[in-house]
């Protein structure tokens, strides 16, 4: 029986409303329990320890992910780790090979990551890559917004018949929950268009207003652990700010059961902007921040810029191709049949543009605007706005005014009249940290049901001990101590000490099988088979991912309401 | 186009510009290279009429293709679709007896594209066994 | 008799997937629906190695697995510069333990890539590509080109299933709402479907690709009259045809890929594309080769962060493919040892590289015997991947698809042998103290 004992640290656990106490943390078998007998014991000596962090968005894994890898060769390069007894090769740093996502995530006291798009028809590609990541559990959002079941049922408005397909989607694709991208732009960009919020696209006549509404009931009918998480349209436009309160007003009337939003929008830095065109371009991070003050039914995650170069992707085909005419960098797209797109381009965030200062401010101004830390999350929508390893320079920001001035002092001047940054005085404590890294975000994904995010009895084991003191203020110390831990356990086991990784065990992959009436999976599956039949280019039989790319499987089944 | 400067040129014959390519018996061989089948499809040259009688060459008799990077007998064949000036060798174990592995820093040989002279020739097309052979030792 | 359906081909890039057979006494005895003749061919089987075997004296000689096992664990073990290549012809799961070996051996680790599609990935890297899964083109593209691509020959079902003859959503008429242009040196089979077929002289591809995008990007007066054997008025027409489209789709084969320009006939390409892409919707996509060559390339790359030509020497991955793909390592006589799988160089590399092969130690891992086996000096017989053994393969298009298993082998897979021949090498190094 394996036993581990974390005493003398001081524990931020705010699913548990524990805030910075000295506290033991035992551990059985890999899960929290009340006690132990015969331990091996980790001295915290008064360190920061915090359940493993949860991230809520990333692209890790899949095909996008893995064109950029193989389209930037130049940011391979700049990651290179030779194996060691332990470890394997590393490469890359906006696009990181499989192993070194797993042990960098690792060494920040993360032990969860969800891949934010999956497409479909690629599924089986996402999960080759997550069985390829070390130490972190994961999961996958399957792309279902601009698919044309989607699209037909939300048309006729059959919510039943869509929530079949979603069920029937998320078992096909061993997917978490309801990824919402550009709905209705992608398919548009199959011609090479783009569409608005309330544009109708043409042949399956709907528009994105109505696409997303009819998933977020689909996605409550199914009692989902997570809500319905939305890239919502016009991503990177001077002006979208006021779409993308639009978007949040669409779903205020959706009912759930459980206990979180009905919406999770992300990367919000990028949908927060106002101006009509780059030379008026501002922040407009007051507006979304008030709106979701007021509001408790929707969720944001920040998306914040980190400075230097990276690499975009995304499935909103049409934005990239804009990002791609913009720098005339080289540019990927792949459209995918009946479901999605995608598009990837080099972007380099400058401090010397205006336009790049403002970006680099509106992120972190959400995450300071918003005053309840339970309502937002801490991403860069890795690589989008900056690569994960970017992740302690935001927290060291959010808790260093200081720090935020001298930085601020390095960017262009507009930052002093076109973003409210330098007007901002809060800073986040540790608590607060706690909450947007692993706390929320395990509560808004409903994974604190299922042992992540927190400390409590009958958790996971999956602890981050940060090299620091609770007093610390020195934003460089912060930052240096959030790259590193101290140690990092997953599930009871050492996988970090002192920075170094030193044990890499498989993670698991999380997925949901919502069940419903056998009748209305029938009716559905006539429709479905119709467009295997005539216009997929796979087969229905080969669609489905095979148990043998999820060989750590943790399943959560839900029940579709009647 | 294309110019060598480790090996001299060779003979004197018919000047073309040689090209390697997929045909589907060569394809539906892949498995089985060292049948009769692949043997009659993949030892071969296909010419121009006119380029065929040039070299005064009845289809299914041999030649010999030569290059800077080595020579290699076939049989002829006539295909209209090539035009003159061009010979057509299916990929494969022949073609590549003359083909160069000089990869312009691209880490491609040069499969399409080389300069060759055909001749007409009383010897025998080698089995593939037999051709291999011949990078021994 | 069994009748399995949903069979996936393990053939060529198409990677069809609605194949019908039958088995019988654990054989397929009858492709009945789906497959072209190559795929048919290859589902049928072939000869076979029979024993794993070991060169003596020049000669084959029949030996048990481990002892192969052994035999190729030393000769990897003892190298001081091994190549790993191939890999294309088997399902990802085994590409992932080839990685792991070569990282193990501080390997080079190179695939088919490098002689069929190599300067696509370089032109890639360059530009970038726009392109889609086979399934848009089919539902959508009323404009389809094949350039430098006889897929009548080499990809038989690609125009049936996925591009002109095929009928999807919006292209209900198949070809007769559609327009073909072929571009090629050579008249073929498929040039002979064209509704535009532009014969250029060998080796000016790069010229009429420049042509086209000039045209494209409104600069049709820097055209001369004719452009690598093409006249201008046929030039402009095929420009006219590409901006008039709904969805126009490129294909391009080992045509541009092998010929003098290289990589900059790709990046030529895709920059045309990108001028059509500024009239109307336009995709492009190179046609692969082997059915997993596609997967190796995305394997290598999100293990290394390369797609071939990768160089583990250091510990990690140094990626330079002029310098390290197999060819440039064989005519260099650089490695002095190789382990061959799913490929047969002794067919498809230049006689120059053969040499150097013919004279290293050569480990072969192969269902069939080929040229390669003539200068082997250990080989194993492995069961054939889509026949015999399962996993994940990708199409040309990127799309993955896990291939079936329709009957037992009396051969272990390629994921199993490399896994022991790992296994080996690591006790070697174990007992050797490093
Ligand atoms: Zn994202």
């Amino acid at each position: 029986m394996a036993e581990v004992l974390i005493k003398n640290g001081v524990v931020y656990d705010p699913l548990n409303g524990v805030k910075g106490e000295k506290k033991d943390i035992c551990i059985r078998d890999g899960k929290v329990v009340e006690s132990v007998t015969n331990p091996k014991v980790i001295d915290a000596e008064g360190r920061v320890v915090m359940p493993g962090g949860v991230d809520i968005h990333s692209h890790i894994a899949g095909g996008k992910v893995n064109s950029g890898r193989l389209f930037r060769p130049e940011d391979g390069r700049k990651g290179l780790e030779a194996k060691t007894k332990v470890c394997r090769m590393q490469s890359g740093y906006s696009v990181p090979n499989t192993f070194a996502i797993g042990y960098r995530y690792a060494k920040m006291g993360y032990t969860f990551v969800m891949e934010a798009a999956m497409p479909p028809l690629a599924a089986r590609h996402t999960h080759e890559e997550l069985v390829d990541i070390p130490i972190l559990d994961n999961a996958a959002l399957p792309l279902l917004d601009n698919n044309w079941m989607t699209m037909e049922y939300v048309n006729g408005g059959d919510m039943d018949l869509l929530a079949a397909y979603v069920a029937w989607i998320m078992k096909a694709t061993k997917g978490f929950g309801v990824k919402i991208v550009n709905p209705g732009g992608t398919e548009m960009w199959g011609w090479g268009k783009n569409c608005s919020l309330n544009d109708t696209v043409p042949t399956f006549d709907v528009t994105p207003a109505e696409i997303i509404k009819g998933l977020a009931e689909a996605n409550e009918k199914l009692e989902m652990p997570h809500s319905i998480h939305v890239h919502t349209n016009m991503l990177g436009h001077p002006g979208n700010f006021e779409i993308t309160k639009e978007t949040y007003d669409l779903v205020k009337g959706v009912n759930t059961v459980k206990d979180r939003q009905v919406m999770h929008t992300t990367h919000t830095q990028f949908h927060s902007y106002g101006g009509t065109n780059w030379g008026d371009f501002e922040s407009k991070a007051d507006a979304i921040a008030g709106y979701i003050n007021q509001n408790d039914h929707a969720t944001i995650d920040i998306g914040s810029v980190i400075l230097g170069d990276t690499t975009t992707m995304t499935a909103d085909g049409p934005m990239e191709y804009s990002l791609y005419q913009i720098t005339g960098r080289k540019w990927t797209n792949h459209d995918v049949e009946l479901e999605t797109g995608s598009g990837i381009t080099p972007f380099l965030y400058s401090g010397k543009s205006p336009v790049n200062t403002i970006q680099w401010a509106i992120g972190m101004e959400l995450a300071l605007l918003v005053e309840d830390p339970w309502k937002i999350a801490l991403t860069t929508d890795h690589p989008n706005a900056g690569p994960f390893i970017g992740y302690p320079i935001l927290i060291s920001m959010l808790m260093s005014k200081k720090r935020r001035e001298e930085s601020s002092a390095d960017m262009h001047k507009v930052i002093y009249d076109k973003a409210l940054l330098p007007s901002i005085d809060r800073e986040y404590d540790l608590n607060e940290i706690a909450i947007i890294t692993r706390g929320m975000t395990a509560k808004a994904l409903g994974l604190h049901e299922h042992g992540k995010g927190h400390l409590g009895v009958g958790a996971d084991g999956d602890v981050a001990i940060y090299d620091m003191s609770p007093e610390e203020t020195d934003a460089g110390k912060i930052q240096k101590a959030f790259l590193n831990t101290k140690y990092t356990i997953k599930d009871g086991q050492i996988v970090v000490k002192d920075g170094e990784v030193v044990a890499t065990p498989d993670g698991k992959t999380y997925f949901v099988t919502p069940e419903c009436d056998d009748k209305l999976t029938d009716e559905m599956m006539v429709k479905l088979k119709d467009k295997f039949d005539h216009y997929y280019t796979v087969t229905l039989n080969n669609y489905p991912v095979q148990d043998a790319y999820v060989p750590n499987p943790y399943e959560i089944k839900t029940q579709m309401r009647g | 186009m294309f110019v060598c400067t480790r090996y001299k040129w060779i003979k004197m014959g018919t000047k073309v510009n040689l090209i390697s390519g997929r045909t589907t018996v060569q394809g539906r061989n892949l498995d089985s290279k060292l049948s009769e089948e692949y043997f009659d499809e993949v030892a071969r040259c296909d010419l121009n009429k006119a380029d065929l009688e040039k070299l005064g060459v009845a289809a299914d008799e041999s030649v010999k293709v030569n290059t800077s990077y080595g020579e290699v007998i076939v049989k002829a064949k006539e295909d209209g679709g090539t035009p003159e000036g061009i010979a057509f060798m299916p990929m494969g174990p022949w073609a590549n007896a003359v083909v160069s592995g000089d990869t312009h820093g691209a880490g491609m040989p040069v499969y399409k594209g080389i300069d060759a002279e055909i001749e007409k020739t009383g010897e025998k097309v080698l089995h593939v066994k037999e051709l291999m052979q011949t990078y021994m030792g | 008799m069994v009748e399995v359906t949903d069979v996936v081909c393990s053939l060529c890039g198409c990677v069809c997937d609605d194949i019908v057979v039958e088995v019988e006494d654990n054989k397929v005895t009858k492709v009945k629906r789906g497959a072209c003749s190559v795929g048919k061919s290859k589902l049928m089987g072939h000869n076979r190695i029979k024993s794993p075997a070991i060169r003596v004296n020049g000669e084959l000689k029949d030996c048990s697995y481990d002892e192969a096992i052994k035999k190729a664990a030393e000769i990897l073990a003892a190298s001081r510069r091994p190549l790993l290549y191939g890999w294309s012809s088997t399902v990802c799961e085994a590409d992932k333990v080839g990685v792991e070996l070569a990282e193990e051996l501080g390997a080079v680790i190179d695939n088919t890539a490098s002689v069929c599609h190599g300067p696509s990935v370089l032109a890639i890297q360059d530009v970038g590509l726009p392109s889609c899964t086979l399934g848009e083109v089919k539902n959508r593209a009323d404009v389809i080109i094949y350039w430098g691509a006889n897929p009548a020959e080499a990809h038989a079902n690609h125009m049936k299933r996925y591009s002109y003859v095929s009928k999807g959503f919006w292209t209900e008429e198949g070809k007769k709402a559609k327009k073909l242009v072929v571009v090629d040196v050579r008249a073929t089979k498929t040039s002979k479907m064209a509704d535009v077929f532009l014969q250029i002289e060998q080796g000016k591809d790069y010229l009429v690709f420049s042509a086209l995008r000039a045209i494209l990007y409104g600069h049709a007066d820097v055209v001369p009259d004719e452009v690598g054997g093409v006249s201008k008025k046929d030039l402009l027409e095929t420009a006219e045809m590409m901006k008039g489209a709904k969805f126009g789709a490129t294909f391009f084969g080992m045509g541009v890929t092998h010929t003098g320009a290289r990589q900059n006939n790709i990046v030529n390409a895709i920059q045309m594309t990108r001028a059509a892409h500024t009239h109307t919707k336009f995709t492009i996509t190179p046609m692969r080769g082997h059915y997993n060559v596609a997967g190796i390339n995305q394997v290598c790359t999100w293990e290394t962060g390369f797609p071939f030509a990768v160089d583990l020497t250091r510990g990690y991955a140094w990626y330079n493919p002029g310098e390290l793909s197999a060819t440039d390592l064989l005519i260099r006589q650089e490695c002095d040892a190789a382990l061959i799988i799913a490929s047969d160089p002794g067919a498809h590399f230049p006689g120059e590289s053969i040499k150097h092969l013919a004279k290293i130690p050569v480990i072969q891992i192969d269902p069939f015997p080929n040229p390669t086996t003539e200068f082997a000096d250990v080989v194993f017989p492995a069961a054939v991947s889509g026949v015999e053994a399962e996993g994940n393969v990708y199409r040309m298009d990127n799309i993955p698809i896990r291939l079936r298993k329709l009957i037992d082998s009396e051969y272990p897979e390629d994921e199993a042998i490399l896994k022991r021949i790992l296994d080996e090498v690591r006790a070697i190094k174990e007992k050797e103290g490093n």
